[in-house]
């Protein structure tokens, strides 16, 4: 039984071995010298050719038990030591988590930028296109088109910034005051149906203050067709409301003057910090003042060649920077383009 | 327009309260944008009546003064020159809060002892009260007041003050605004008393008028009022005007305004012995005319301007300012009164160019109805004849040589539907329109409408709709969703990329700045080539210095900003802008083409935010454009070359195809330097316009070989000039190359002088088999080769 013996003290030994190997690597080494191919159990069961019959019976039998076994053991070995792997990780490994993440770089948008988006996408969901027109524009597109003549004293409301090249009125440079002269841009070069949406600087020769800038990102809306009617403006501006200002918002018109507009109103929602219930946001009143809007007056219309009698349309102009306020809760306009980067950082 | 509620109810009897009324009034565009109630802080003062005024034993100036209030008497010691028996007077009792005349500020009032005698409580100066300035003597009351009133129930009032739109001129009127209440509460309203007493002689013969140039005056009215007593005029007037927020002068100042606030109709009263033959012509200047004016200076006019005229010459500038030498003074016996109706445009720019822009000449320049003047004439009259003790001479001189014929509109019924989207009943629609003073006839399908003569604004049918829906209200309007056809979408190209690119960048970690496009010369020097810079457009109106011109390169603001923000942050700070260059060119209007600018300074920062010794270099700042042309999909080639501005050596254009789409680089010490920045600072710039031509709109896809790519690393030796690109090209010239890139560069003693070392990964692959060693080696033999003879590389 000189066989049997052997794979005994083979057994004892490897048993012995594995309880030693502490890590992955050992056990690797382990395994090799224990079943691998060059082996001494290996070894052993090429011999049993050699042996008679019975012996061989016996004794494969029991290295085979011996190999089934080391291998069971081999994977009960692994296991334990990947379980006191992650026992060690979650004890001594343990990590304050509540440390700074490593640093991205951080960049975003500019809070003007994120609102004019904003305000685009709610009337683009309405089947409006943008448009964008010059900044550097013609008295005639500014004004006259518009229906503020020279020496209107509407033009009082809208002090404007001149270059100095052209002393023709019509042909008279100027730094918009406003985005409505895409309207006429557009208009003149097609016909009904139009929705668009017309983003843009403007800029007003005033002094600036809390609540002045002299360069305003407006917003114009123009839609033209048969059929339109202040309801439809009302419903157009009360969608773009709902979508920046929530779901459950009101809104109110009242009659305002633009010379382009006939009739023409102002719009206002209910004060969305307070529901209408007065506080310092809305001046107590409930109510916060939006933008400007109205029917597109009929002689621009049929000085843009179409049928004031068929057609109708409306227009709205509204200033991002007064949204950005509203929604973000800043209080001073000269904030947005002093672009610290501690302001702009928190949009 | 302040508009003092006491005033206002003159006209309109208002049933509902103030703040209703200010609501309907704002909600009809009349925006109230102010309710001020003057005299809520006047407790504890009442009216007295004086019953006895004594001298005072110890001094001479002062009194001692018994006042009654109704139930008591005090005794008070005054120092007032006018303070009599009998009359009304504002009687504070202790505890009262007035103004000091010393301090201006209020203080509580306590029993005095005044040279020995005991003061109980005192009468009030309109200074004490908060009136006005005048504290030289006693406020006299009205001798209808109530002794023992609140002093609040005799003077206080509510202003509501309205911020009125040019159109309507004759909402900067009390009788205006009334009229607008009365529609909107349905209250009468009740127009002011023109018929004076006329006795004099007739004015016929003693005054005359000339319009020569009637398209600048379409009407122009004379009186005579004579014997006249200048002196101050009554407490009411003066309490109304104070709170219209006009100064009282005198009574005849005071009634020309008075009656400007109550009409709109701006007056103008001379002396009428001062003007020459009583004959008066109205017509424009000639070239270089001059008159002194009120105010003493000498104006000198042209053409354009319309002037008042007697013989002598020049004594008025119309509608804007009246003469030095006509002017009514303290002696003053007769008045002429002139009542123009001008040319809004003729005296908006005459009160522009004087810079003599008044509450007079704001209405004229508005637009007022000729029919006011013979109404503010009488009515001017009637208080000069009442308080200022005139005697009226007969008659008026009205020239008035063209009248125009009323406005009437025609209005469509469907018209109302058409445009406002509901449709009120008929009556309505009259009833809207009675009460706002417009005549209706309603035929079969169509209102006639006749305009008031103070609504000049309205014109045209959809100016009668407004007129409909203001009555009506705004609130009965619906809200319909947009419905009918939808317009095909305008595409946007050059928006749609700018928005894609300022996704990118953000999403790269740079913070989106938006700067001024007004810059000056000296700024857009620091940044243009001269030889680049011409004529950018200039402002000839800057708010600011340094704000005259249009920015023809965003770089400028852009590093300004960096280097305010420098102040404040640490570590890598990286910024851009999107917006927009003006260049002048020759067309009508300037080009204005976007461009992007993007910047970077700063130590880089470790694992805990802390800024370390590493600093940004030239890869940091071109990894930003490198990234978005990834991203758009456009290959581009980098070539070294110099900019302005920009460091010699360390700056390189980008080019797609044959196109320079922009440049990236580090900028000058010395250019960063003239901005504030001290450390190195780092720039790119991109046309947007220029791109946009080489943005695929749509990525095609490649298919993904199957078979496994093979990993080379080859190094070698090229001159130190030769950049790394042209060689990257050669190796990616071979079809069996998948891609390759450079993963060092060495310069120094392991190489000869002039030499320097590239390490470039190279990864073989060919898309329908897998390579053999063979191939492998067949391939980089046929790439050293070409990169021997075209770059003179040399294997390492």
């Amino acid at each position: 039984m000189v066989f049997l013996e052997k794979i005994e003290k083979l057994a004892t030994e490897a048993r012995a071995r594995l309880r030693e190997a502490g890590d992955e690597q050992a056990l690797e080494t382990w395994r090799i010298a224990h079943l691998g191919r060059k082996s001494a159990l290996m070894e052993l069961l090429r011999g049993l050719a050699t042996l008679e019959a019975d012996e061989r019976r016996e004794a494969g039998k029991a290295a085979n038990l011996l190999k089934t076994e080391l291998g069971d053991a081999l994977e009960l070995r692994r296991r334990e030591l990947g379980a006191a792997r992650i026992q060690e990780a979650e004890t001594v490994g343990r990590i304050d988590v509540t440390l700074p993440q490593r640093p991205l770089q951080e960049g975003r948008l500019h809070p003007i930028t994120q609102t004019q988006r904003d305000i685009l996408d709610a009337f683009v969901s309405q089947g409006f296109s943008v448009i964008e027109g010059p900044e550097v524009e013609l008295d005639y597109y500014n004004f006259e088109a518009l229906r503020i003549p020279k020496d209107h004293p509407a033009r009082e409301l809208m002090d404007t910034f001149y270059f100095d090249r052209s002393d023709e009125d019509d042909s008279k440079l100027l730094l918009r005051t406003h985005t409505s002269p895409n309207q006429i841009r557009f208009m003149e070069n097609c016909e009904p149906p139009i929705r668009i949406v017309c983003p843009g600087r403007t800029y007003r020769n005033e002094a600036t203050d809390p609540t002045h800038e002299w360069m305003i990102a407006q917003t114009e809306v123009l839609a033209v067709d048969e059929g339109l009617t202040l309801a439809h403006l009302k419903g157009t501006l009360f969608e773009f409301a709902k979508r920046l200002f929530g779901q459950e918002r009101k809104i109110r018109f009242r009659c305002d003057f633009f010379r382009f507009v006939e009739p023409g109103v102002d719009m206002a929602i209910d004060c969305f910090l307070c529901g209408g219930q007065g506080c310092r946001t809305c001046k107590n009143e409930g109510w916060i003042e939006i933008l400007g809007a109205g029917m597109v007056h009929a002689e621009i219309l049929e000085n843009m060649g179409y049928d004031s009698e068929k057609y109708t349309g409306f227009a709205a102009g509204l200033g991002v920077e007064r949204i950005a306020m509203l929604r973000y809760g800043v209080e001073d306009i000269r904030h947005f383009y002093e672009n610290d980067i501690r302001f702009l950082s928190q949009f | 327009m302040k508009v003092p509620i006491r005033w206002l109810s003159d006209y309109v009897e208002l049933t509902t309260s103030i703040s209703e009324i200010a609501h309907r009034l704002t909600m009809a565009g009349l925006e109230v944008t102010g309710i001020v109630r003057t005299g809520s802080d006047w407790e504890n003062v009442v009216v007295g009546e004086v019953m006895e005024v004594k001298p005072h034993p110890d001094a001479d100036r002062l009194r001692l003064v018994t006042v009654n209030i109704a139930e008591e008497t005090f005794e008070v010691v005054c120092g007032a020159p006018n303070v009599a028996e009998g009359q009304r007077i504002a009687y504070a009792r202790l505890g009262a809060r007035l103004i000091d005349a010393r301090s201006g500020e209020k203080k509580k009032l306590k029993k005095a002892k005044i040279r020995g005698v005991v003061s109980v409580g005192m009468i009030c100066s309109e200074l004490e009260l908060g009136l006005s300035d005048e504290h030289e003597g006693i406020l006299v009351l009205s001798p209808n007041a109530k002794v023992g009133q609140p002093i609040s129930d005799v003077l206080g009032d509510t202003v509501m003050d309205i911020d009125m739109k040019p159109n309507r001129s004759d909402g900067l009127s009390v009788l205006g605004v009334a009229r607008e209440v009365g529609a909107l509460i349905g209250a009468t309203v009740t127009e002011p008393e023109l018929d004076c007493h006329a006795v004099g002689v007739s004015i016929e013969g003693r005054a005359a008028a000339e319009i020569l140039d009637s398209d600048l005056c379409a009407r122009f009215t004379l009186a005579l009022i004579e014997d006249i007593t200048i002196k101050p005029s009554p407490s009411w007037m003066q309490e109304r005007l104070l709170a219209a927020g006009m100064r009282p002068i005198n009574n005849v100042v005071d009634i020309t305004n008075y009656i400007m606030l109550e009409l709109g109709q701006p007056i103008h009263a001379f002396d009428y012995h001062k003007i020459r033959d009583g004959k008066i012509v109205v017509r424009r200047a000639k070239e270089g005319e001059t008159l002194i004016t009120l105010d003493g200076k000498e104006r000198s006019f042209s053409a354009s301007e319309l002037l008042i005229t007697d013989s002598s010459g020049p004594i008025a500038v119309a509608g804007v300012m009246g003469g030095f030498d006509t002017e009514v003074t303290d002696s003053t016996q007769s008045i002429l009164l002139e009542v123009g109706n001008f040319d809004p445009v003729s005296i908006r720019r005459t009160a522009m160019k004087l810079k003599l822009p008044s509450e007079a000449s704001r209405r004229f320049a508005w637009g007022i109805s000729p029919a006011l003047a013979p109404m503010a004439s009488k009515r001017a009259t009637k208080l000069l004849v009442e308080l200022a003790d005139g005697k009226a001479a007969a008659g008026m001189v009205d020239t008035f040589p063209v009248k125009p014929d009323p406005v009437i509109v025609h209005l469509r019924k469907k018209r109302i539907p058409q445009v406002l989207g509901v449709d009120p009943p008929e009556e309505q629609v009259t009833s809207s329109l009675t009460s706002l003073g417009f005549a209706v006839t309603v035929a079969n399908d169509a209102f006639t409408v006749t305009a008031p003569y103070w609504r000049r604004d309205v014109s045209c049918p959809d100016d009668v709709v407004e007129e409909v829906a203001r009555v009506i209200g705004y609130d009965h309007i619906p809200a319909e969703p947009l419905a009918g056809r939808v317009p095909p979408r305008v595409p946007q190209p050059v928006r749609e990329l700018r928005e894609r690119t300022r996704d990118i960048l953000v999403e790269a970690g740079m913070q989106e700045v938006i700067t001024y496009p007004l810059t000056s010369m000296e700024v857009l020097q620091r940044v243009v080539a001269p030889e680049s810079l011409g004529e950018p457009l200039a402002i000839i109106n800057p708010l600011n210095v340094g704000q005259e011109r249009m920015r023809t390169s965003l770089r400028a603001s852009v590093l300004e900003c960096l280097a305010k923000n420098l102040r404040v942050a640490r570590g890598q700070l990286a910024l851009f802008e999107v917006a927009r260059v003006y260049l002048p060119g020759e067309g009508a209007l300037p080009e204005e083409n976007e461009h992007i600018v993007g910047v970077v300074t700063g130590a880089r920062i470790d694992r805990w935010r802390r800024p370390t010794a590493e600093f940004v270099d030239f890869f940091d700042i071109k990894s930003y454009p490198m990234r978005l042309f990834e991203r758009l999909s456009v290959k581009v080639s980098v070539v070294a070359q110099d900019d302005y501005g920009l460091l010699s050596g360390r700056s390189a254009a980008l080019f797609v195809g044959d196109d320079r789409v922009g440049t990236v680089g580090q900028v000058h010490p010395d250019t960063a330097r003239s901005f504030g920045l001290e450390q190195a600072t780092f720039l790119f710039e991109l046309k947007l316009e220029v791109l946009l031509s080489h943005v695929p709109s749509i990525t095609r896809y490649k298919p993904v070989s199957k078979y496994p790519t093979v990993e080379e690393d080859l190094a070698l030796v090229i001159s130190q000039t030769q950049d790394s690109e042209s060689v990257l090209q050669v190796i990616q010239s071979h079809p069996l190359v998948a891609s390759a890139r450079v993963f060092d560069e060495y310069v120094g003693e392991q190489v000869s002088d002039g030499k320097k070392s590239l390490a470039i990964g190279v990864s073989f692959q060919a898309p329908d088999r897998t390579l053999t060693d063979r191939d492998v080696a067949k391939a980089r033999e046929k790439i050293m080769a070409r990169l021997e003879r075209t770059l003179g590389a040399e294997l390492r």
